[in-house]
């Protein structure tokens, strides 16, 4: 019987021929990435399972990506970037992230240059710059987003500190083969469409809950249109949807971009699903006929189209993190927001600091990205996970009171960005700078 | 792992977050510490709206008052999608800091759902029907573990639970460390 790309990954790294969808197996773990919230925990439980002196399994297959709670006078969140440094230095850890830049107490001052730091920002965005992500691989990460690197045809999944622990002293992991469930786009996003409203009307579709224990793929012409980060951002959210992991297949675009990043140079396979391949599941969207979706307030599946919301009055806008802070994702924003000014607080922050490099590269007719959006009076930060998730009170962008907030994020339950009387709306970055303009929520079509 | 777990039920709506059960703004504590981890049980479920903590009436404070550590709850009681959004494994372990040993969801998010039993935090039971209008917070409830069974005393009625399946012997070891060595996956000593 044929096997999904998911099933085939999970068979390979099980040392076994064929899975079955609901068994229960122990899978070989390629990398594993933490980063400074879950880190610390993480490093704990090694040590007291395994010993002090413990060894991790392999030293090179460890990321460490320091990027949640980097701009902020918290000491204890200083106090977990040493915890890093510290295991980072006695493992021997190949590839970690330092925010060089911070030293001691108080808000610490961002790198001078996003081109000289060993700091990279949000990690699910800095594993695939930095060469981590291979087809076929298997990608456990201490962080739910960590789906959105099956965007490159492997298997990624967030998983808690236990589960990473083990991981860091076996290379191994317990995993119940997940069934797939097929999402198919027809047809080319026309030009106010982002994949964005793709995952957005995915989620509006099944529910928040609609794809637990379930493996999403996607496919179709609409999807092997995308370029990589918008692919990234299709898997980034199918957690929101509760699923395990988001896959597409890898096309000539994956390869090239895998291998123009790929500096181990380790070798990997690409897996295609078995023409008789299962699916639990399968839905097709023309995107076509698409609209530009809104989620509403309090959850990603509170889906309507912004026909249906357009001049709800908003306070605030956001565009980053890594659904919505990728350079593509401030392409077209700037499409909009060129020769505009916003109507309330605009927050631009960069996922990483590869893609603020690139705000002051990127042009659109001889304007960078950067005096773009600084000329629309919009506020950019360094790069980092920010007020996506609150953080600490003093996090850029934080909604510190019951605002009313666009955002170009990935969640918005109750207290997702900082206040729990907050009403926080997800929408496309298209969507987000066109609201900003408007100060309302605001068709893109109108502005482009 | 306890066969009878009895006391007051605090009961939640659908997809409570873990957003919801442990804020952003408190990750900065590191659950390997144990003051930390104490910490983590003050705030545990500070993120939940007044209006919709501790149902059906809501308002019901989690904690009696601002400086506790543990609450007076050991059941949750809630409906779909509990635990869904981050991996953050601060959520389970913020409900077992606050003293929470039973949690019976209708489902559960995946990630939580191995955090709580990996990290052998708390037991995650799955309902069989709906509770969220049948039992009410403050309501007295036993759960019967190796029967899978809810008794509420407070209405006298039993509720069937579905049964832990393939969880059931990693709970009884205390979690996935302890599980691993039991099976032999791991040196039976460090």
């Amino acid at each position: 019987m044929g096997m999904t790309i998911t099933e085939k990954i999970l068979a390979r790294a099980a040392g076994r021929s064929h899975v079955e969808p609901g068994e229960n197996i122990w899978v070989n773990c390629d990398v594993l990435m933490t980063h400074d919230v879950c880190g610390p925990g993480t490093i704990g439980l090694f040590k007291q399972h395994f010993g002090p002196k413990a060894r991790v399994w392999d030293p090179e297959k460890v990321v460490i990506i320091p990027d949640h709670y980097i701009f902020t006078a918290d000491p204890r969140a200083h106090r977990n970037i040493e915890i890093l440094r510290e295991f980072v230095r006695e493992q021997g850890i190949k590839y970690y992230y330092d925010p060089d830049f911070l030293h001691g107490d108080g808000m610490p001052t961002p790198y001078r240059d996003p081109r000289r730091t060993s700091y990279k920002g949000v990690c699910h965005i800095a594993l695939p710059e930095e060469g981590h992500t291979r087809p076929g691989e298997v990608l456990f990460g201490t962080d739910s987003h960590t789906c959105t690197a099956g965007a490159f045809g492997e298997f990624a999944t967030g998983i808690g500190n236990t589960d990473a622990a083990f991981v860091l002293g076996t290379g191994k992991l317990w995993l119940k083969v997940p069934p797939t469930m097929r999402f198919i786009f027809e047809g080319e996003l026309p030009p106010w469409l982002m994949a964005k409203d793709l995952i957005l009307a995915v989620i509006g579709e099944i529910g928040c809950d609609g794809a637990t224990y379930k493996a999403m793929e996607f496919t179709g012409e609409g999807v092997f249109s995308l370029n990589m980060e918008e692919r990234m951002t299709l898997c980034n959210m199918v957690i929101e949807a509760g699923g395990k992991n988001g896959v597409i297949e890898p096309d000539q675009r994956t390869l090239d971009y895998v291998n123009a990043r790929n500096k181990s140079g380790k070798p990997y396979q690409v897996v295609r699903n078995d023409p008789d391949a299962r699916f639990c599941y399968e839905k097709v969207f023309d995107v076509r006929r698409l609209e530009p979706l809104v989620a509403m307030p309090h959850s990603p599946d509170n889906r309507a189209t912004v026909s249906e919301v357009k001049g709800l009055k908003l306070d605030r806008a956001y565009i980053g993190s890594c659904t919505g802070g990728k350079i593509t994702d401030f392409r077209a924003a700037a499409r909009i927001l060129k020769g505009r000014h916003v109507r309330i607080d605009t927050f631009i922050v960069p996922a990483t600091t590869e893609v603020e490099a690139q705000l002051h590269t990127e042009q659109i007719a001889g304007k960078s990205l950067y005096e773009i959006f600084v000329e629309a009076g919009a506020r950019i930060g360094p790069a980092s996970c920010a007020a996506c998730l609150g953080g600490p009170i003093d996090t850029f962008g934080r909604l510190n009171e019951p605002l009313r907030c666009i955002s170009a994020t990935n969640r918005n339950f109750p207290g997702r960005m900082g206040h729990k009387d907050a009403q926080v709306f997800l929408a496309s970055p298209l969507t987000v700078a066109a609201s900003a303009v408007a100060g309302c929520i605001a068709d893109p079509r109108d502005y482009l | 792992m306890l066969e009878v777990i009895r006391g007051p039920a605090y009961v939640l709506g659908d997809n409570i977050d873990t957003d919801q059960i442990i804020p952003a703004q408190y990750l900065i504590y590191n659950p390997a510490i144990p003051e930390e981890y104490r910490m983590l049980g003050k705030y545990a479920l500070a993120g939940v709206p007044v209006a919709q903590a501790g149902l059906p009436q809501g308002y019901v404070p989690f904690h009696r008052s601002e400086d506790e550590f543990k609450a007076s709850f050991p059941i949750i009681i809630a409906g779909r999608n509990f635990g869904c959004g981050s991996s953050r494994e601060h959520a389970p372990i913020a409900l077992n800091a606050a003293g929470v040993r039973v949690v019976v969801a209708e489902f559960f998010a995946r990630i939580f759902y191995r955090n709580a039993v990996n990290g052998g935090y708390l037991i995650p039971f799955e309902s069989v029907e709906r509770l969220v209008e049948q039992i009410r917070t403050g309501d007295e409830v036993e759960i019967d573990v190796s029967h899978a069974r809810l008794v509420n005393h407070s209405t006298g009625r039993t509720h069937a639970l579905k049964p832990l399946g393939d969880i059931a012997p990693i709970l009884a070891a205390g979690g996935l460390f302890a599980y691993a060595r039991l099976a032999g996956l791991l040196p039976s000593a460090t």
